[in-house]
């Protein structure tokens, strides 16, 4: 395993708590949208009205913006940028990094206010982290198969057979 | 590296298309969307300069469908070709799961392609990366021009390590499903190993 890029898993006991604390952060910040992102451009969760986003461009090119940021910080000689803020006339975007690896992204409009995101944020970061690490340590300590060895090379075939 | 989620039964896994400016690789994923069911893919997002260089990265979901009750997903990314973006090409890489090295095969282009390979290796490296150990294929593209190398030296200076290797010419699709086939293979394989 590549110590610099861990594998991330998810199972459904921390896939629910991760959910539980997007859904309250949505709610107490007045927020549009939550989205957590793997810092690879995963989706990994989102609460609030993502049924109208095309959530799946949106984690690329967030986890982008996120990686030109981090790679400034290095030549800045800058740990890193933990949070990142855009402002829009209707829409803004508040990012911010939980731990590591995962990236916590607030939609919000003239609804709130960046105040009392970046407040919420903060809680939501709290609680975030300890999933996610104890995420990281069940990646390590359980297989990371998910089919066995039970998958053939005809199973792979199959997949480009339409 | 992939994310495996137990709870919505999905594995994601990013795929990089690499090598020298104008060598083809958005026009593989444009190819790549273009002859692929609506449902099974998402938007291709080109970060490109007004010259449609590209700037940063394109990206290009495909869901292939399922596998042992899995919903098996390829984030499908180019980096930007020219030399002077190598600090965004670096950032492209993290979390690679494989490797697409696509050569141009004008002889006037050997030693950008020599380049970008070692350029390659050295920044898989800086991420903690061995480009022996990744899933990774070679594609030798622009078959169809005149001045194309013959695939013997192209592949006695650019593949020494015999991964899979195929002719392609982009812009008609020649060989392209079978480059993304073979490294999605590749990938899946290693996920079966569980490393």
């Amino acid at each position: 395993m590549n110590p610099l890029n861990p594998q991330l898993v998810m199972y459904e006991v921390q896939q629910k708590q991760i959910q539980a604390v997007a859904e309250r952060l949505h709610q107490d910040s007045r927020a549009r949208t939550i989205l957590l992102i793997d810092k690879n451009g995963q989706l990994v969760a989102a609460a609030g009205d993502s049924a109208a986003l095309d959530t799946t461009s949106l984690s690329s090119l967030v986890a982008g913006n996120v990686a030109a940021t981090g790679g400034i910080a290095q030549l800045l000689r800058e740990d890193e940028f933990t949070a990142q803020f855009h402002e829009g006339k209707g829409m803004s975007i508040h990012m911010s990094l939980v731990g590591r690896r995962i990236i916590l992204v607030v939609l919000f409009d003239k609804n709130t206010t960046q105040g009392l995101v970046r407040l919420r944020v903060k809680k939501a970061q709290d609680e975030l982290v300890p999933i996610f690490e104890e995420l990281a340590k069940l990646a390590t300590t359980q297989p990371s198969s998910p089919f066995g060895t039970e998958i053939t090379d005809q199973d792979i075939d199959n997949l480009f057979n339409d | 590296m992939s994310f495996i989620n137990y709870s919505s039964r999905e594995i994601n896994c990013k795929l990089v298309y690499y090598g020298p400016g104008l060598c083809g690789k958005t026009t593989n994923l444009q190819y790549i969307y273009n002859k692929t069911r609506p449902e099974a893919k998402g938007k291709m997002i080109s970060l490109a300069t007004e010259t449609e260089r590209t700037l940063f990265f394109d990206f290009l979901p495909l869901s292939l469908g399922e596998i042992r009750g899995f919903k098996t997903r390829f984030h499908l990314y180019t980096v930007p070709g020219q030399v002077f973006y190598d600090a965004s090409r670096k950032l492209i890489l993290k979390g690679v799961d494989g490797v697409c090295f696509v050569a141009d095969s004008q002889d006037a282009r050997y030693d950008a392609n020599i380049e970008s390979l070692e350029n390659l290796r050295i920044n898989l490296q800086e991420q903690g990366y061995d480009l022996d150990k990744l899933p990774y294929v070679m594609q030798y593209n622009k078959r169809d021009l005149p001045n194309a190398m013959s695939i013997e030296e192209l592949s006695a200076a650019l593949n020494p390590t015999r991964v899979p290797e195929f002719e392609a010419v982009a812009p008609t699709g020649q060989g392209v499903f079978d480059t993304l086939k073979a490294l999605a293979k590749q990938v899946l394989a290693e996920l079966r190993k569980g490393t």
